[in-house]
């Protein structure tokens, strides 16, 4: 038992990207409001977010930028330093996240303006009444 | 300007969408000419980078000048060579053939439509030439986004499958980019060819092999491998023609590309086939795929929507042959990606002209058109043909080799499954054919007044329509050469 315990403590910051991506998978699956779904997209996706960007914390490192500067013949110890790159990453990641909610709402607001509501269940029988 | 062939196929096509789209700000009637000019290049840059490739055997291209493992590196060999070239060649060809569609369905978003296409087309190549990780998750969405906004455009449903399918494709590309975090976590490194020499110690980690089924699980549902597949139909089939046709033809066969890169050059054969052994499994949910995707066809009653369904069981002929794990099994996928993309185009074109002349794509509509469209019937008898698998068309040569690459790995319910789709085919197509050159044309009730008028498709689409048609004879002459000079290399150096 304690086993576990510690193997989960150990690791929180992975159990947490867990719980936020199946918080974000339930609200798309079993939410009926399209925006709910929506919501529930963005966490999921924020979840991988916060992943990459935990992978990339270290502790009692420091930023990756040289304090002295050229010419001082200084040893630079990678350990003393965060890497920067999963975090540059996921600028990359958040813009995608963003142009993907976007887009979503613009076809959220089509599908309002023809159905004039975004209950999916009531959108899906208008299309079978068709 | 030689040197930069790789990085001109992508950036092209990206300048000129703001080109276009700010174009469309001044002139409408500008858009079409510049997207045009813009594929043309791109399309023409394509095919020089594939003789490039045909000396040199691989073309490799720093971004910025840095080099690999640090900075970004496109890596183009006969594989992404050749599928770049068929993937731009195809986008030009449809671009004119469907120009009559985009003036008849949305005229006032021509604009946006060119710009977007332009767009996808860049996510398409980018994906095809990278060979960093990560660039191509970001290019995934490029040309995921552009789909869903291009289906968006449609009328009816389109929003709503739109919405559907951006649900599950976000999903599909997250899956992806975590299988690529716990690459990353492993092994430091973004780059294909970097990850795949520091990989094999690493082989038994079993977060290497979530790394793996996380991909896997992010390209099926993009490329909607059968129990995956449950948004293709509805977003395909009510997109507007032009984009129908466009993304119809590419998307798919792009990720079947993305998956069979992953398996060769980065996670390496040994690890797909002989640690894990993936390869029974899903030769199995494949036949699955072909037998599901061809029951399903029988049951639609719109041709677009039946075409929709026999993608679903391409995919199935594609990933059978990847997981195969034989030389011909490859072979015959790597194939088919090609000859596939070549057919749907022509399917989906000649769908596009009979709607363009009569309004609708139910199969009781298609009576008689024989007798009032011949060339754009007959052009789909081709394509039909090419799905069936008749010899010399290109899809009897890439069925050929998935057959016997199932029958040298002792997989007879997926060489039954595949011959199964091909007799499923030829009923559905027969069906077709019996019903447009049987049929009466007159003698139709309820749509009466809107038949008047019917008449063979305009040039502008009937040429580029007779040229996919031609095509698909002429790449199956010539699919002995295809497959000696440019993908056999590639096997063997893989160690198939």
């Amino acid at each position: 038992m304690s086993d576990l315990v510690v193997a989960i403590l150990g690791k929180y910051n992975y159990w947490l990207c867990v719980i936020l991506m199946m918080i974000g998978l339930y609200a798309m699956i079993a939410k009926n409001n399209l925006i709910k779904k929506l919501v529930g997209m963005n966490i999921f996706q924020t979840s991988i977010i916060l992943f990459y960007v935990s992978i990339g914390c270290k502790k009692g490192a420091t930023i990756p930028i040289l304090e002295h500067g050229a010419g001082h013949h200084v040893v630079v110890d990678p350990t003393h330093y965060i890497n920067p790159l999963p975090h540059v990453l996921m600028l990359t990641a958040i813009v995608v996240s963003v142009s993907t909610f976007g887009v979503a709402l613009a076809l959220a607001i089509k599908i309002y303006r023809k159905h004039k509501t975004l209950e999916e269940d009531e959108i899906l029988m208008q299309l079978r009444s068709e | 300007m030689t040197d930069h062939y790789p990085v001109l196929i992508v950036i092209i096509p990206l300048l000129f969408a703001f080109v276009v789209s700010g174009a469309a700000w001044v002139k409408k009637s500008l858009c079409f000419p510049l997207a045009l000019v813009a594929m043309g290049l791109s399309a023409w840059f394509a095919v020089c980078l594939l003789g490039q490739v045909a000396t040199t055997g691989l073309v490799e291209y720093r971004l910025g000048g840095w080099a690999t493992p640090w900075g970004i590196g496109y890596r183009v060999d006969y594989l992404n060579g050749l599928v770049v070239t068929v993937v731009t060649v195809l986008a030009f060809i449809n671009l004119i053939a469907t120009r009559k569609n985009v003036v008849d369905e949305a005229p006032e978003k021509a604009g946006a439509f060119y710009s977007l296409y332009l767009l996808f087309i860049v996510g398409l190549t980018g994906i095809l030439v990278t060979g960093d990780l990560f660039n191509l998750y970001v290019l995934l969405e490029v040309a995921s986004l552009t789909s869903y906004a291009l289906i968006g455009m449609g009328k009816g449903r389109a929003p709503m499958s739109a919405l559907n399918y951006l649900f599950v494709g976000t999903v599909g590309g997250c899956f992806y980019l975590l299988g690529v975090g716990y690459l990353y976590i492993m092994t430091g490194s973004l780059n294909m060819a970097d990850v795949a020499n520091l990989l094999p110690p690493l082989y038994h980690s079993s977060a290497i092999v979530m790394a793996f089924i996380f991909c896997m699980v992010g390209m099926g549902i993009k490329m909607a491998f059968f129990p995956l597949h449950m948004w293709l139909p509805n977003a395909y089939g009510f997109a507007p023609t032009a984009a129908g046709s466009l993304i119809a033809p590419l998307m798919t066969k792009v990720m079947v590309y993305v998956l069979i890169r992953l398996i060769l050059t980065v996670f390496s054969v040994d690890f797909a086939f002989v640690i894990l052994k993936m390869g029974d499994p899903m030769v199995w949910l494949s036949s699955l795929a072909i037998v599901a995707g061809a029951v399903f066809a029988l049951a639609q009653k719109n041709l677009k929507r039946m075409f929709c369904y026999i993608i679903v069981s391409e995919i199935g002929y594609m990933m059978g042959g990847a997981w195969l794990g034989n030389n011909t099994g490859m072979t015959g996928a790597i194939l088919h990606i090609f000859n596939d993309a070549i057919m749907t185009l022509c399917l989906f074109l000649c769908a596009g002209s009979i709607y363009y002349r009569v309004r609708g794509l139910e199969l009781d509509r298609l009576k008689g058109l024989f007798s009032k469209m011949p060339v754009t019937m007959a052009c789909l008898v081709a394509g039909a043909l090419s799905i069936i698998g008749v010899p010399p068309t290109c899809g009897f040569f890439s069925k050929w080799y998935l057959i016997s690459g199932g029958l040298e790995a002792g997989q007879y319910g997926f060489v039954a499954a595949l011959l199964f789709s091909s007799l499923v085919n030829v009923i559905l197509f027969f069906r077709v054919i019996e019903i447009s050159y049987y049929g009466d044309f007159e003698d139709h009730h309820g749509h009466g007044s809107s038949r008047e008028g019917v008449m063979e498709a305009p040039a502008s689409m009937l040429v580029p329509l007779l040229i996919v048609s031609a095509g698909l004879i002429v790449v199956g002459l010539y699919t002995g050469g295809i497959v000696n000079h440019l993908i056999n290399p590639i096997l063997l150096k893989q160690g198939f």
